[in-house]
């Protein structure tokens, strides 16, 4: 399944909520770009405006001035490349394990026999080959990423943005389903997007860290880490120092004054 | 994480049931029988007697019943789901229903009938629009709060695979709110024959509702029962089927 990843481009990208009474400013002058296959992790305060960042790459909002393209074409709408894990996983409880993992092909128009081909070969994937037929509600959680993370790979997507979608998992789960997150990133090559709360997380997963600061949310810091994905990264002393880097980077950006 | 209960332990609960209602009844019939010296209520024995040598003849006004109930419970829920929809979807709609809505669920429908039995004659019709209207109103309410309970990111995962309004409506608001659809059924379940009863009782000479009121009116009082509990069976029936429909829709429950 060796295929390219997608180009992301933001450019001047402002974003103001209407909220009935008071607008809010979310994004604010937003520039940056992904090259194809890049892994991105984004970092930044509570609420600063990452998954609207995320939202906005994945076609489900409309910015009020710039302009967001990916592959050169502006996004308006979802596209059909494009695969995006919510931070609840958006899985569906009246949906079988294997209709759960078709449900983004069966929307697509594949036909069903081969949705379901695919599906089947990515739950093999994630390791959760004979499930086929069991509900999320029998799942744990850690299996519930695992498909969620399934349906995106069956769509074949060349970009995969992902909204803290390891939060609610315990601390060495976390570390297992990251190396799965890896492993497939460097056997597919798309481009990869993930807001992330956990430094360490933006260290292991982002080739580049982007640091956002509070609302409106502007780039404070755009951490390069070419060291990511060798072997043992997350024991080295270069981890660490690359965590250190995009704490200091955090602090600026107002997250320190916060805490 | 809800377990299922076992099937033999629903049996089991089943039994008593039935142990429990049978043994209820004998008793307040001996002590109607002992005390008040009248024999309004039959026994259970003196009931399955009565009910096996009316048979013949409750089978026609179980049935014409029956039909009308289920009917009406069709329709109602036909026309009330996607009014509901409608309602919980657009915030401009809801805002010209809601106080329709309130002002009219309220009213017992029941009152309706005697206009109905002028507009619609004394046959069927009456009775269905009544039934229909009485259930209507029910689905109507819980399946609007259902579709306004349909979590925002369940929609948003749909949209960020790319999927239309109908995929929004086909993967999730429609299976989402499918158990309000049939909670609301079963409850409506007793108020249709209620509603089924009172109707016949007043009008027409067909269903169980007039062959129990018949009997009443011939101080018949075994062949009354036999009624009661054929219109008591029908409930049940109806109950238990749309059950066993649920259970096969919302598997995953």
């Amino acid at each position: 399944m060796e295929q390219r990843g997608a180009h992301i481009s933001f450019s001047h990208v402002g974003l103001v909520y209407d909220d009935g009474a008071e607008d809010t400013e979310a994004l604010h002058d937003l520039s940056f770009e992904a090259q194809p296959g890049e892994a991105i992790a984004l970092i930044g305060p509570s609420g600063c405006g990452k998954s609207t960042t995320l939202h906005l790459t994945a076609g489900l909002l409309a910015s009020t001035t710039g302009e967001v393209a990916v592959n050169g074409n502006r996004v308006g709408h979802p596209r059909q490349e494009t695969a995006f894990i919510a931070q609840d996983l958006g899985l569906f409880p009246w949906k079988t394990v294997l209709q759960n993992a078709a449900l983004g092909l069966v929307i697509r128009k594949v036909p069903k026999r081969e949705a379901y081909d695919r599906a089947h070969a990515a739950l093999d994937q994630v390791g959760l080959s004979g499930f086929d037929r069991s509900y999320p509600k029998e799942l744990s959680g850690g299996m519930k990423q695992r498909l969620a993370l399934a349906r995106a790979l069956a769509m074949d997507a060349d970009l995969l943005l992902m909204d803290e979608p390891l939060s609610a998992v315990d601390a060495l789960l976390r570390e297992s389903l990251q190396d799965l997150l890896l492993d497939l990133w460097k056997d597919r090559g798309h481009t990869q997007m993930l807001v992330t709360h956990s430094i360490e997380e933006a260290v292991y997963l982002g080739r580049r860290i982007l640091v956002f600061s509070e609302r409106p949310a502007t780039l404070v810091a755009d951490v390069s880490n070419p060291q990511m994905g060798e072997d043992g990264w997350r024991d080295s002393a270069a981890f660490a120092a690359k965590c250190h880097e995009v704490r200091s980077a955090l602090a600026q950006g107002g997250e320190g004054r916060a805490r | 994480m809800r377990r299922r209960t076992p099937a033999w332990l629903r049996v089991v609960g089943y039994v008593f049931a039935v142990v429990f209602i049978i043994a209820g009844w004998w008793i307040t019939a001996e002590l109607l029988i002992t005390f008040a010296h009248t024999n309004v209520l039959p026994t259970p024995l003196e009931t399955f007697n009565v009910l096996f040598e009316y048979s013949s003849a409750l089978v026609p006004y179980f049935w014409t019943s029956a039909y009308r109930v289920v009917v009406s419970l069709l329709i109602g829920t036909v026309l009330a789901v996607p009014v509901a929809h409608l309602c919980a979807r657009s915030r401009t709609l809801d805002a010209l229903f809601a106080p329709v809505l309130y002002l009219l669920y309220p009213i017992p429908k029941v009152v309706l009938l005697p206009i109905l039995l002028v507009l619609l004659g004394l046959a069927d019709a009456p009775k269905i629009v009544l039934i229909s209207l009485t259930v209507f109103f029910q689905v109507l309410v819980a399946v609007r709060d259902a579709v306004k309970a349909v979590p925002e990111s369940s929609v948003l995962a749909i949209r960020s695979l790319g999927g239309s309004r109908f995929d929004e409506y086909r993967h999730v608001v429609v299976p989402a709110t499918m158990p309000a659809v049939f909670t609301s059924l079963r409850i409506g379940i007793g108020t249709a024959i209620a509603v089924l009863f009172i109707a016949e009782a007043m009008a027409g000479s067909t269903g169980l509702g007039y062959f129990i009121m018949q009997s009443w009116s011939m101080v018949n009082y075994p062949r009354m029962f036999a009624g009661i509990i054929a219109m008591a069976l029908m409930g049940v029936a109806l109950y238990a089927i749309f059950d066993v429909v649920e259970r096969l829709l919302t598997r995953w429950r």
